[in-house]
């Protein structure tokens, strides 16, 4: 797969730190999966995280390693170290707890559908699968605050370029967009916003022209 | 520290996690105080993290970085899941340094030292506010745009900083190749 649209970088050492949004970090883990250059990336930034981590004046710790053990389960200092080598289901199957596939898409307007996947109680922003029927316009619209849309289909255009399968804008503060859908293929993606209400407002933004309210 | 893993991983060497212990718990404490947890709670994530190095001690390799960067990728995991209660998919950037690899090249583990040395150096000697923006994200737990919010500073200002400070490690280390 080629890949021609990566995350900003802050947004990667934002990752790699543990500090990303749990939307946009499961945007993220899903372009890494298929990116093999943002993985290695991210590997590096995790040594910039390791390296502040080894400096950290040490807290003092009243347990030792004997304690620690015997406050675990009751027979784990005897078991063989772990090695899991079966394949792991796909970020995106794990959020999704199925094939996307079987996804039951809700209809938002004219050629729009969307599927809200649902974050952790303490999280916040949004997460959602968006489907674009093919040839589809958009209408012109901004983004407050960090937003980022994985292609897992199809693809879309905008000023800034196509965006295909694998690919992930990584759209800053007050950036104008107006994408359209391939039109053949449509388009399918995966969509993180930082803010939820304002997420709202770009969908309804989106929808409103179309359904003429 | 790679070797002490190492031992931990192929005799299950409990004399070699106990000098692990002793030298990570209470780093892994202090950065869960760092990221906001109680001393109580941040005491109890440094545990469970160390047996997690004991189980997971088999799929570390030397080949995917430093012992310290694979623990530390392990707390950092442990800390979201604890703050997002237990969402699987969480535990990605650390799966995918799991899978079991080949054998290590022999100058693999020196050259890591070595990189991590630069990445010190170069952490050193920032420019103060690109300093500060690394260490709220890393070490404080806080997304961009609490760290915008935190220093009265426009997003973009924050995410430059950063691009900044990584631009200058990463030359760095790339020197070394």
């Amino acid at each position: 797969m080629k890949i021609d649209h990566h995350p900003d970088e802050s947004t990667l050492m934002s990752y790699a730190a543990g500090s990303l949004p749990e939307p946009l970090s499961a945007v993220v883990a899903a372009h890494i999966e298929l990116c093999p250059d943002c993985a290695h990336e991210v590997r590096a930034m995790e040594r910039i995280g390791a390296t502040l981590f080894e400096v950290l004046a040490p807290a003092s710790v009243g347990l030792t390693a004997g304690q620690a053990f015997a406050g675990a389960a009751p027979s784990l200092a005897a078991t063989a170290a772990y090695v899991d080598t079966r394949p792991t289901a796909s970020v995106l199957t794990r959020l999704l707890g199925g094939e996307l596939a079987d996804v039951h898409w809700k209809r938002l307007g004219f050629g729009i559908w969307h599927y809200p996947i649902k974050l952790s109680p303490n999280s916040k922003g949004d997460l959602r699968l968006i489907k674009v029927a093919p040839g589809q316009v958009m209408p012109d619209h901004g983004h407050g605050g960090s937003e980022l849309t994985l292609i897992l289909s199809g693809s879309y255009s905008d000023e800034f370029g196509t965006y295909r399968s694998g690919d992930l804008s990584d759209l800053g503060d007050d950036v104008e967009h107006q994408p359209v859908s391939d039109p053949v293929e449509g388009c399918v993606c995966l969509i993180a916003s930082e803010r939820k209400a304002r997420f709202k407002d770009v969908l309804a933004r989106i929808v409103q022209p179309l359904t003429g309210l | 520290m790679a070797h002490l893993l190492q031992r931990v991983a192929q005799s299950r060497d409990t004399q070699a996690f106990a000098e692990l212990f002793e030298n990570f718990a209470p780093r892994i404490k202090a950065y869960m105080i760092r990221q906001g947890a109680d001393p109580t709670t941040a005491e109890e994530l440094a545990q469970e993290t160390l047996m997690m190095v004991w189980r997971k001690a088999g799929l570390y390799s030397d080949t995917k970085g430093s012992a310290t960067t694979w623990i530390f990728t392990i707390a950092r995991n442990l800390r979201i899941d604890r703050l997002r209660r237990e969402v699987p998919w969480q535990a990605l950037p650390e799966g995918r340094d799991e899978q079991p690899s080949d054998d290590t090249a022999p100058d693999e583990a020196v050259s890591e030292r070595q990189r991590r040395q630069r990445v010190h150096e170069v952490l050193e000697t920032l420019p103060e506010d690109q300093h500060e923006v690394v260490v709220l994200s890393y070490i404080e737990g806080l997304s961009h745009s609490e760290i915008a919010e935190r220093l009265e500073l426009p997003l973009g200002t924050v995410k430059s900083r950063m691009r900044l400070a990584y631009q200058k490690i990463r030359e760095s280390v790339e020197d070394l190749r």
